[in-house]
């Protein structure tokens, strides 16, 4: 694997106010990796997430997307790096009012010049490389929620960016429905190269998709264990990684 | 505009190769309106004697660059009838759907021509994109497939089916109200009343500025343009006469319903609504709550108190309103425009105006209800359920005092 760096997170202090949620937080995600952000509840998962997709500016510390400083950039800036990643929400935010196609066929309108023929046909390969061929005219109310995660890809890969965010991509999803969603990621960072940062807290699915893992921790508000999931799991010198990565 | 790409001046035929560059910098770019550092594709181009060609591409195919591929390819394409077009892919290094979607387009086009297509030398990876998006398959129809509109039997069909289930909810929600009021009347204490006095205060309290100003104003311009005809005929008194009997008959109600329907109807709905959204009121029913007597119960009961109130308010401050123009426009002494207020005004009149009050605010706090729980789907629901609760209340307000006026008609 290439060891670009693609993200580079350095003394990111985190909080809301006067709470810290992350002291001094520094980790690097290479290209095309898949990086799994993991930690118990309140552990500042989200919070770092929200920091790197910069919903939220931290108090100290500095956040590199692609090599453009996400917290120091004015705005232009941040429009070019905001094309670089695309985000799955939990609840996959799809828009209610318009239908997945023109869900997906929004930021593909919004910043190419395509034909809409041809911004149709790419809505339908890309709903077709989720697995949504044929849904393209139902409202996100119609459908279940595995089949609106797998539109919310189809949206955030619409202009098909270097990374993807995800924020609890097994949230409220079956087993079966969740698998189907890890091995989408797995083929999509395959044949795409796409980096893919997920925050999750599913085992299973930490154990089938990631590359290297991070794990958060609320009393330490850092980072308490860093590599290979597997690794860890039986080799880490910390018990309560073990005991997370064994449960 | 498109600097190097000129094809058909370039290319000659004896194996000879014209060579040319997908640009996609600022300047140049005609396709590509906001992304930025575009990446830049090469090809060029050979043809043999029998005309085939083989178009060899370089660089990445991705989205910036693919809609002016399409563009260029086709217009080098159009003029010519090729045996077959090969293209190679040997010096790709990254394709992704939208680079699929100019090799389909190429595709389209050659299929068209009936030619041959052929893709060579592609590497693992871009048989892997190739094969996970279907390419084989993709080019016969690339659009979306289209949900033909209905005809207009079929809309208006829909739409009569969907007004009569509006109206048999509209009957249930009338029964199912009753009985809820029923209950909390024979049951007291089921009342929630924190939230109606709750709701009091919003519908209320906070809507007393607005509503003391938008009736002075009335009382006001109702003073200052009755005062210009009836000086005419020396009738200044009648000022006072005609701004409190108006007011505390007609427009007094009125206006404050009016407000009333956009402060508050309109908050009811968009509250329900997106409740029923995010399944809260699936949580109330299962959690043994009965949804109407929980949610608008006291929406209506706070309402039917406050409306009345407010009507009541809004009388004082308009015929103050006219009592400003009386005392500083037409000579007349407080004392005056007091004595004639009060010598016009019946018990009745207030009392009517009240009553209007109550049943005006029944009707806000009801049709808000209603079109909260009636909303389905998503974000753009609860919109709708919003402005249909204000003009449904709008219309109802009207109705209603038209009908009063027609039942006082014959019963004074």
């Amino acid at each position: 694997m290439e060891k670009n760096v693609i993200i580079r997170v350095k003394d990111l202090v985190a909080g809301y106010g006067e709470d810290i949620i992350l002291d001094h937080v520094s980790f690097d995600v290479y290209e095309r990796e898949i990086f799994v952000v993991l930690g118990k509840i309140g552990s500042g998962k989200s919070t770092l997430l929200k920091h790197l997709i910069g919903l939220m500016k931290p108090l100290s510390g500095r956040i590199f997307i692609d090599g453009n400083d996400i917290c120091h950039s004015d705005e232009a800036t941040f429009q070019g790096i905001l094309r670089k990643f695309g985000v799955l929400y939990q609840s996959a935010a799809l828009f209610g009012s318009i239908t997945i196609a023109e869900n997906v066929a929004l930021p593909i309108k919004e910043y190419t010049d395509l034909r809409k023929k041809y911004v149709d046909a790419l809505v339908k390969m890309k709903l077709n490389l989720v697995g949504l061929g044929g849904y393209e005219n139902y409202l996100p109310s119609e459908i279940s929620g595995g089949m609106k995660k797998r539109a919310g890809l189809a949206r955030a890969m619409a202009l098909n960016p270097k990374i993807l965010f995800f924020d609890e991509p097994s949230a409220g999803l079956d087993p079966v429905t969740s698998a189907e969603l890890d091995n989408l990621i797995i083929r999509i960072n395959n044949s795409l190269g796409t980096t893919m940062v997920i925050v999750t807290h599913e085992l299973q699915s930490i154990f089938a998709v990631s590359h290297r893992v991070i794990m958060l921790d609320k009393t330490s508000k850092g980072i308490i264990a860093e590599g290979d999931p597997k690794y860890l799991r039986d080799h880490s010198q910390n018990p309560f990684v073990r005991q997370f990565l064994n449960r | 505009m498109i600097g190097p790409l000129n094809f058909s001046q370039n290319l000659s035929r004896q194996g000879r190769s014209s060579q040319g560059r997908f640009r996609t910098d600022n300047t140049s770019c005609c396709y590509m309106k906001k992304l930025k550092n575009p990446q830049s594709c090469r090809y060029d181009t050979s043809e043999t004697d029998n005309g085939d060609i083989t178009l060899h591409i370089q660089g990445s195919m991705d989205s910036t660059n693919a809609g002016f591929m399409i563009k260029e390819l086709d217009r080098f394409l159009r003029r010519r009838n090729p045996p077959s077009l090969t293209v190679d892919l040997k010096d790709v290094s990254y394709v992704d759907d939208f680079g699929v979607l100019v090799l389909v387009e190429l595709k389209r086009t050659i299929a068209r021509k009936k030619a041959l297509f052929h893709i060579e030398n592609a590497s693992d990876k871009v048989k892997e994109i190739l094969s996970i998006l279907n390419f084989d398959h993709l080019g016969k129809k690339i659009s979306l497939f289209r949900v033909r509109s209905p005809g207009i039997f079929v809309r208006l069909g829909d739409a009569t089916l969907r007004h009569i289930s509006d109206l048999k909810y509209m009957i249930l929600f009338i029964g199912d109200t009753c009985l809820a009021l029923i209950h909390v009347c024979l049951h007291p204490k089921s009342l929630r009343k924190d939230e109606t006095f709750q709701y009091m205060q919003m519908a209320g309290v906070d809507a007393l500025p607005i509503v003391a100003l938008i009736s002075f104003l009335l009382g006001l311009i109702m003073a200052f343009m009755s005062s210009v005809q009836l000086k005419q005929f020396g009738a200044n008194i009648y000022v006072a006469s005609l701004v409190s009997l108006a007011m505390t008959r007609e427009l007094g109600p009125i206006m404050t319903a009016i407000i009333v329907a956009g402060r508050s109807g309109s908050a009811f709905a968009a509250e329900i609504g997106t409740m029923k959204i995010s399944e809260e009121i699936d949580a109330l029913y299962t959690m043994g709550f009965e949804p109407t007597r929980f949610l608008a119960v006291p929406k209506i009961i706070a309402t039917v108190i406050i409306v009345p109130l407010l009507t009541l308010f809004s009388d004082v401050f308009a015929i103050a309103g006219g009592l400003v123009v009386g005392i500083f426009m037409l000579d007349l002494t407080t004392g005056a425009y007091i004595a004639q207020t009060i010598k016009t005004l019946t018990l009745f009149d207030v009392f009517l105006g009240s009553l209007k009050g109550v049943v005006f605010g029944l009707l806000i706090a009801w049709i808000g209800c209603l079109r909260g729980f009636r909303v389905e789907g998503g974000a753009a629901s609860v919109g709708k359920a919003t402005t249909s609760a204000v003009v449904t209340s709008i219309f109802l307000i009207i109705l209603f005092d038209s009908l009063f006026s027609v039942i006082l008609r014959y019963w004074e």
